[in-house]
């Protein structure tokens, strides 16, 4: 397809601009011709043809609306569009920031309640909404960790991460200036204990752990964990990316982590926007909520107000309070279903789940056989082994199929890892057919390698030449 | 209401393939004393028809101004109807991030526009497919300058927004750098003299905003060449994009680093998020920058595409060595401003000298009230300072008749008494303005 830049002639344009109602003043002298700019070269394109343009990009874009999502670790639940039209509320959408807290009522009870529920569901003590997504969320659960050792005067430098984890873990832990140490996992899949025992010194900060881990496992020894992590006064972080697996369960605070973040973006519904925006609440037990970033909701006589009279926070993540139109979202989806629903989505999730581990099990090399949570992870080893036909290969067959792929090679400790999340929002038959293409391409794996290795031939690009576009990078089009 | 579609019947077979006798086998690994039977203070499950009028009710007690006058970081621009129809296409916004490249060619080729478009607004090389927003954009720029020098502190101007400077001290603080703050002269610029002081051997980065948050226009160039000179690198903000359409960019003047706000270009004010972080630089700096990059290449049969590259930047390769942790970023945001540019093209800069119209007519309507006066005799773009005999009964009146009056700097600059941060866009009238004067009379 074409460019904008390609469509582009000089005199066309969309947006036009009102004729100004007060005095022109000359801009030269106004502002200075030094500060002035010389070009501006920005696409010239009709109306029509800006609307065709990205009309025909969204036709080329594969969303949860168009097909099955089973993209393991990332929640592609469907995104209610009551949630959409709550969003674009006048209320919610045109308020400035800086509005006096009396015009923002609303926002702000909204806030408020949505930090109690989410307290409610986790087991936390407090809740702040302000990261815009989980990577930050994490990043502030750190840094609340080093505060809190700031805080009692220990030089702790490490944080432990298990193999397993999402990169996001040691790269957070990274730039709070820790030092990240491996834990290695056991032959089931959690944690290795012993090794906890060995690495769990006055020296560590935290554990991050993500339970359910990225097997789609639940540690079964989390008791055991949290009390050798505590034993030796450090604290157990706990990455939320999966909570899908245990809304109305258990809960991460009576399990006995001190911190965890959430992705609103995955658990509770709001869509993800092809990269964006989410959102990454953090939870924090008793120990932590002093150094919560500000400015916090406060509610006095039902009157709400933001308050930065914290003298223990962290400070500020980001400006103003996080991605407010987002959090609308996930509040409109937490009221729509209420208690017993997130409890029934949680448990329809992990039933697709294990149902799509089953059926194809006898298909694909399952590395870890016993009841998953709400994702499974295969290994494509046999295919590579038999035919040559590797895990990329069969997420590209899925394309063909009409499917986005799962998420593949991650868990890095799975060799060629086949991560599917089906999420309780697809139907039996959804499952099936998804089945039935899968079992057809290891079919094929094995009668015809290239019709797979040569997959997708269904799409407007075939496999594009990702070496090329890191040896050679092309980030902007030069004119 | 919940969105799951198994019937009973569904259930029982699933869970005869499964080998269970009921749902609660699956969640055998939690042990027993930590399950719950029901989440507690969760209100119950409403209808749709429910659930939306106890949205419209909760909106409802926010209170629409008639108009707003400030900006201070988020802007109140018009938004072109376009802007909405596309990033409300669900192609797009029930999309993840595009791994898959071949079924996600149109975020990517979007993104590829929209990253071309602030490179080129910005007068640098390269842009990334963006960050969470304006201040967390300059934290990490600052962060990166540290660790690519090896130095441990940052300089910043006073004059950058407050809240900026405060995530950029919180980010700071987290790796153990030192913040330094460089005080402004009655023109409302940096204090030169004093940057040039500050300037050692130890500092990894200038970090300043134009036009800054007194809407007064720094001289990058000047400031640029004293970061060179010690060999400290130069990162400048913006907090209202517009500005990009008629300011000549700080890229062009030396900048190594131009990171901003994107709100105003076709995102709304939503009480402060989502907003849209802006990230551009040096081309030099291509394999250091944080966040996604989307890239042109070719597919098997020579095919034009697009993918997301050098990723070895990132954390999900390079985990604890990677340039940054950020994973999601805004893309549906950049969507927007990629739209509202294209949508604008070159008209924005007839947009932001509308902006540059209903800016001074406003500071001359209220220099002609009694007492008050300029602060910064110093070239504006759409924000300037005024001093008047009591800001915050200024405010109080503009409030009684629905109007949001100027950002009160007092809180932040406890030498500023009596100051208001004004700002005019397009989207104010004269008819508003006169009015303004007429009720501060």
């Amino acid at each position: 397809m074409e460019l904008i830049f390609e469509i582009s002639k000089s005199g066309r344009g969309t947006a036009d601009i009102p004729a100004s109602d007060v005095p022109a003043v000359n801009i030269e002298n106004t502002i200075g011709s030094k500060y002035l700019r010389n070009e501006l070269d920005l696409p010239e394109v009709a109306e029509i043809d800006l609307i065709r343009h990205y009309t025909n990009l969204s036709r080329r874009n594969f969303g949860v609306d168009l097909g099955f999502y089973p993209l393991g670790s990332c929640t592609m639940k469907y995104n209610p569009k009551i949630n959409e039209n709550a969003a674009q509320l006048p209320g919610f959408t045109g308020l400035h920031p800086y509005i006096d807290d009396k015009s923002a009522q609303g926002n702000l009870q909204l806030i408020y309640e949505m930090q109690k529920y989410l307290c409610s569901i986790l087991g936390m003590a407090e809740f702040t909404l302000q990261p815009a997504a989980g990577a930050h969320g994490e990043l502030t659960g750190v840094m609340m960790i080093k505060k809190y050792f700031e805080k009692k005067k220990q030089k702790r430098r490490i944080i432990l991460i298990p193999d397993a984890a999402h990169g996001t873990n040691p790269a957070s832990s990274a730039l709070c200036g820790f030092e990240v140490m491996e834990l290695r996992s056991n032959s089931e899949g959690g944690v290795d204990i012993e090794h906890l025992q060995s690495l769990m010194t006055e020296d560590v900060a935290a554990l991050m752990l993500t339970n359910p881990n990225t097997l789609g496992l639940f540690e079964r020894n989390i008791e055991k964990v949290a009390a050798i992590v505590h034993g030796k006064g450090g604290l157990l972080y706990g990455d939320g990316a999966n909570a899908n697996a245990f809304l109305g369960k258990a809960r991460p605070g009576d399990l006995g982590f001190d911190v965890i973040q959430l992705n609103l973006h995955k658990t509770f519904s709001t869509p993800h926007g092809g990269g964006g925006p989410g959102s990454g609440p953090v939870g924090v037990g008793e120990a932590l909520v002093d150094f919560l970033p500000v400015p916090r909701v406060v509610k006095k006589d039902d009157k709400y107000k933001w308050s930065e009279k914290f003298p223990d926070t962290i400070g500020r993540v980001r400006s103003f309070y996080g991605n407010f139109n987002v959090v609308v979202k996930a509040y409109t989806y937490i009221r729509s279903l209420g208690a017993e629903g997130l409890r029934h989505a949680t448990e329809m999730a992990v039933l697709n789940a294990n149902y799509i581990k089953e059926r194809l099990k006898p298909y694909f090399d399952l590395p870890y056989d016993r009841i998953c949570m709400h994702e499974c992870v295969f290994s494509g080893s046999r295919q590579v082994a038999e035919s040559g036909v590797h895990t990329t290969d069969i997420a590209k067959k899925l394309i063909d199929y009409g499917y986005h792929p799962p998420t593949i090679y991650f868990p890095l400790i799975v060799p060629e890892a086949i991560m599917i999340e089906p999420t309780e929002t697809e139907s039996k038959e959804t499952l099936d057919t998804f089945c039935e293409a899968m079992i057809a391409i290891a079919k094929e794996a094995k009668e015809n390698p290239e019709g797979v290795k040569n997959a997708p031939v269904t799409t407007p690009v075939s496999r594009l030449d990702e070496v090329l576009a890191a040896r050679k990078p092309d980030v902007c089009c030069k004119r | 209401m919940d969105y799951c579609p198994h019937t009973p019947d569904d259930i029982k077979q699933m869970q005869a393939a499964i080998g269970i006798a009921g749902i609660e086998e699956l969640f055998a690994d939690i042990p027993e004393k930590f399950m719950i039977k029901q989440i507690p203070d969760i209100p119950q499950a409403l209808s749709e028809m429910e659930t939306m009028s106890v949205m419209s009710e909760l909106a409802g007690k926010n209170k629409l101004p008639r108009f707003t006058l400030t900006g201070a970081g988020a802007y109140y621009h018009f938004i072109p109807a376009v802007v909405g129809h596309i990033v409300g296409r669900a192609e797009f916004y029930t999309a993840y991030t595009p791994y898959q490249a071949e079924i996600s060619q149109g975020i990517l080729q979007a993104i590829y526009e929209y990253q071309t478009m602030i490179a080129h607004l910005t007068g640098t090389e390269i842009a990334n497919a963006s960050m969470y927003d304006g201040a967390s954009a300059m934290a990490e720029a600052a962060v990166l300058c540290a660790k690519m020098s090896g130095k441990n502190k940052i300089i910043i101007a006073r004059s950058v927004h407050p809240e900026y400077r405060q995530v950029v001290k919180t980010y700071s603080w987290a790796n153990g750098y030192k913040v330094v703050e460089i005080p402004y002269i009655p023109s409302g610029q940096i204090d030169l003299d004093v940057l040039q002081k500050k300037l050692d051997d130890q500092v990894a980065a200038v970090l300043v905003q134009s036009p800054n948050f007194f809407g007064v226009v720094e001289d990058i160039a000047s400031i640029a060449d004293a970061a060179h000179k010690k060999e400290a690198l130069f990162v400048t903000g913006f907090t209202d994009g517009t500005s990009l359409g008629i300011l000549n960019p700080a890229g062009s003047l030396g900048a190594d680093f131009v990171v901003g706000e994107g709100q105003s270009f076709g995102n709304p004010l939503n009480y402060g998020g989502p907003y849209l972080g802006i990230f551009a630089a040096k081309e030099k700096f291509m394999r250091r920058i944080p966040g996604r990059l989307v890239g042109a290449t070719v597919d098997k049969n020579g095919k034009r595409g697009f993918v997301l590259t050098l990723q070895t930047r990132e954390q999900h390769i390079r985990r604890e060595k990677a340039t940054s942790n950020i994973c999601s970023n805004e893309a549906l945001c950049a969507l927007a401003a990629g739209v509202y540019l294209a949508a604008l093209g070159k008209n924005l800069k007839r947009l932001a000298e509308l902006n540059i119209y209903k800016t001074q007519y406003l500071k001359n309507s209220l220099l002609e009230l009694a007492g008050w006066e300029e602060v910064f005799p110093t070239p504006v773009y759409n924000e300037f300072v005024l001093r008047c005999p009591d800001a915050q009964k200024v405010n109080k009146k503009l409030k009684k008749e629905g109007i949001i009056g100027g950002y009160a700097l007092q809180k932040d600059y406890p030498e500023l008494k009596n100051t208001l941060l004004f700002c005019a866009t397009e989207m104010i009238s004269k008819e508003d303005i006169d009015k303004v004067v007429a009720i501060l009379k």
